[in-house]
């Protein structure tokens, strides 16, 4: 009797997003795309920062207020962005975790907390230096200020989160729910300068009105943002590619260990 | 230039942050890259 199982092909139907996003879970995949990718997205990166600082020091004008302690704007609101972005993109790779169980998402939110930790501390600390002349205080317990302290500790606590158990399938499920639950400050840090009376000013950009800025200020401004933006990729996808050849490291050992025994 | 010292150290930190993580990514990945070849029979195929 033959017992060789029928197998019947999928009927076309729509397609399952949670289908289409693990064709780029494989991890062979993503490290030969990343490979290509990743000297590409550094060297953007690199030119792209390297332009916009230097036009932010020596081309873009002296604020008529501020003088040339607006210059400090150009490390300062990139930083900034990079610290909600980031945190937004370990919200996307916590939801891919657990709702799909997307193999590199948790992977990724573990290197994307670490890199944005370091991000949010840069604009905490450039906005210290900023604010001390400016304000003269390095610190106030303003709304902005303290949503992003808080954003800050959020990055710390998913860090220490997924290392804390000895399986790591549970700490990366508790870090992926801790973002989720710490998306909230989000929205608190983007309008925290219009609920609140603060010392920091409110935003001079913004996605649906034109730029409150000179565009002699702006475009140092977008250029530094962007070379920030593919600098923070590339030290991500540099760290998660490390993750994936380490995890297969283990693999590898422990099967070695298992056939030894 | 008013504020330099500020603006030196803002700008110092600006550059050395995104130095330091890109150096110690790339040092990591070349450790597991180095790492996993020597120990991947299907790689040395």
């Amino acid at each position: 009797m033959d017992t060789t199982p029928v197998v019947t092909p999928r009927p076309p139907g729509p397609s399952q997003p949670g289908r289409s996003l693990h064709r780029f879970a494989n991890p062979g995949r993503f490290l030969r795309i990343s490979g290509v990718a990743l000297p590409w997205v550094a060297i953007i990166g690199a030119v792209l920062t390297a332009i916009g600082f230097g036009a932010g020091l020596f081309l873009a004008p002296a604020d008529w207020q501020q003088g040339d302690a607006v210059r400090m704007m150009y490390v300062h609101v990139p930083s900034a962005w990079l610290a909600s972005g980031g945190y937004f993109g370990l919200a996307v790779c916590s939801l891919l975790s657990l709702v799909w169980r997307h193999p590199l998402a948790d992977l990724a939110a573990a290197e994307i907390s670490t890199v944005g930790a370091g991000f949010t501390a840069l604009c905490l600390a450039s906005g210290s230096i900023w604010g001390k002349p400016m304000w003269g205080a390095w610190w106030v317990w303003d709304a902005r200020l303290t949503s992003v302290l808080v954003l800050f500790f959020l990055y710390l606590g998913h860090v220490a989160l997924v290392r804390a158990f000895d399986d790591p399938t549970r700490g990366y499920r508790a870090g992926a729910i801790l973002a989720l639950i710490g998306v909230v400050n989000l929205p608190i840090i983007k309008f925290s300068v219009d609920w609140w009376n603060t010392l920091h000013q409110p935003a001079s950009i913004g996605l649906t009105g034109a730029p409150t800025m000179h565009i002699d200020m702006f475009w140092p401004l977008a250029v530094a943002g962007f070379g920030y933006i593919f600098i923070f990729a590339a030290i991500v996808l540099t760290r998660t590619r490390s993750a994936v050849m380490e995890r297969r490291i283990r693999g590898l050992l422990s099967a070695r260990a298992e056939r030894q025994t | 230039m008013t504020h330099l010292p500020y603006i030196i150290a803002v700008y110092a930190l600006g550059v050395l942050v995104p130095a330091a993580y890109s150096i110690d990514a790339w040092l990591r990945s070349r450790r597991a890259t180095r790492r996993l070849a020597a120990i991947d029979t299907r790689r040395q195929k």
